[in-house]
């Protein structure tokens, strides 16, 4: 009986979680696009377009690594470079550890693969226990939009009309926004964390930090300065 | 495909699996400290301010077309509506912002 639960639950925390991830999966979409298109203009095949939207899965990754071949960088360079960027999957993945349910390491090796910005903020803001079920349907979807839309942009050579594309440029923005308005409507430390966090993006940004230092910066001093504020508080 | 290429594609593919994988492998949270759990917890709602901002205000050259769609974001989930809809709103209204300014 037990396990008939457990696997009804399983199921329905799949469901669950290829729902919560259609925002994500329209909002890959002019991303995807576009990293096609470029892709082809960088002088990379279908296959190898393809292959790296299927074994990377990372938007700020692929665009800065055709950048870079576009310049001519070298191999180790460009792995070198990317694992630096990379090193915020670092901290959401220790975020999101302390939230998910206990499951066996191989499962959590299945869904860490799909870690990004956007299934991290989504599944990391949701009410009560993730599942991994919830994780397989959240990453699965999204994972899907982004390898099918690589192929697409690459294969039709021009993205969506120009309007609808420039519309689209904010649905990934937008989702951020929808994700944090309700808790921040809620708690003012929510509001505060995510404020000192935008500040100091915006700082770390106009002097000139790479991206991915910026955000990996500003949210770990922000998440650290709201908890000493708040320690000191409950001290005094 | 290119035996270069296909190098620098698998060696992207191992330096992005890794940091995604070795904390939700290898971390357990009872080893952790209380004080590093409970920053660890504020990381999504820090990181979504650091997402969105600068960053919305990039999205073309013309820094209206992030204030509009942000704005219309903004106000769509501030009244409750939920998150597909709030990208749809977004998505939308600054269309026909592009359809009339640009």
């Amino acid at each position: 009986m037990q396990a008939i639960t457990s696997v009804t639950k399983s199921e329905s925390g799949f469901t669950e979680g290829l729902k919560a991830g259609i925002s994500i999966a329209i909002g890959y979409m002019p991303v995807a696009l576009t990293f096609g298109l470029l892709a082809r203009t960088t002088g990379l095949t279908l296959y190898e377009a393809v292959l790296m939207s299927v074994l990377v899965f990372a938007g700020a990754a692929q665009y800065i690594t055709l950048s870079l071949l576009a310049i001519g960088t070298g191999a180790f360079e460009i792995i070198f470079t990317i694992f630096i960027v990379n090193i915020r999957h670092l901290l959401m993945s220790a975020s999101i550890n302390e939230k998910v349910m206990e499951d066996t390491p191989w499962k959590k090796a299945i869904y860490a693969f799909g870690i990004t910005d956007e299934t991290f903020t989504v599944s990391a803001t949701k009410h009560g226990e993730i599942t991994t079920g919830y994780m397989y349907g959240l990453c699965l979807i999204s994972y899907s939009s982004w390898v099918a839309f690589t192929g697409g942009g690459y294969i039709v050579g021009a993205s969506l009309p120009s309007v609808v594309q420039q519309g689209m440029s904010v649905a990934l923005y937008a989702m951020f926004i929808g994700l944090l308005i309700p808790s921040a409507k809620k708690s003012r430390k929510v509001l505060f964390l995510a404020g000192v966090a935008a500040l100091l993006n915006s700082l770390f940004t106009w002097a000139h930090f790479s991206t991915g230092w910026a955000i990996v910066l500003a949210t770990l001093l922000s998440s650290i300065l709201v908890e000493w504020i708040i320690g000191r508080n409950k001290n005094e | 495909m290119s035996s270069t290429m296909l190098m620098i594609i698998l060696g992207l593919a191992i330096v992005t699996y890794i940091p995604r994988m070795i904390p939700l492998v290898f971390f357990k949270s009872e080893n952790i400290p209380s004080s590093v759990q409970n920053v660890l917890k504020n990381v999504p709602f820090a990181i979504l301010g650091a997402l969105i901002f600068p960053g919305v205000l990039t999205i073309s050259d013309n820094i209206m077309f992030g204030i509009v769609g942000a704005g219309a974001a903004f106000l769509a989930a501030y009244l409750g509506a939920n998150l597909i809809i709030v990208v749809m709103v977004s998505v939308s209204v600054l269309s026909t912002y592009a359809y009339f300014f640009s």
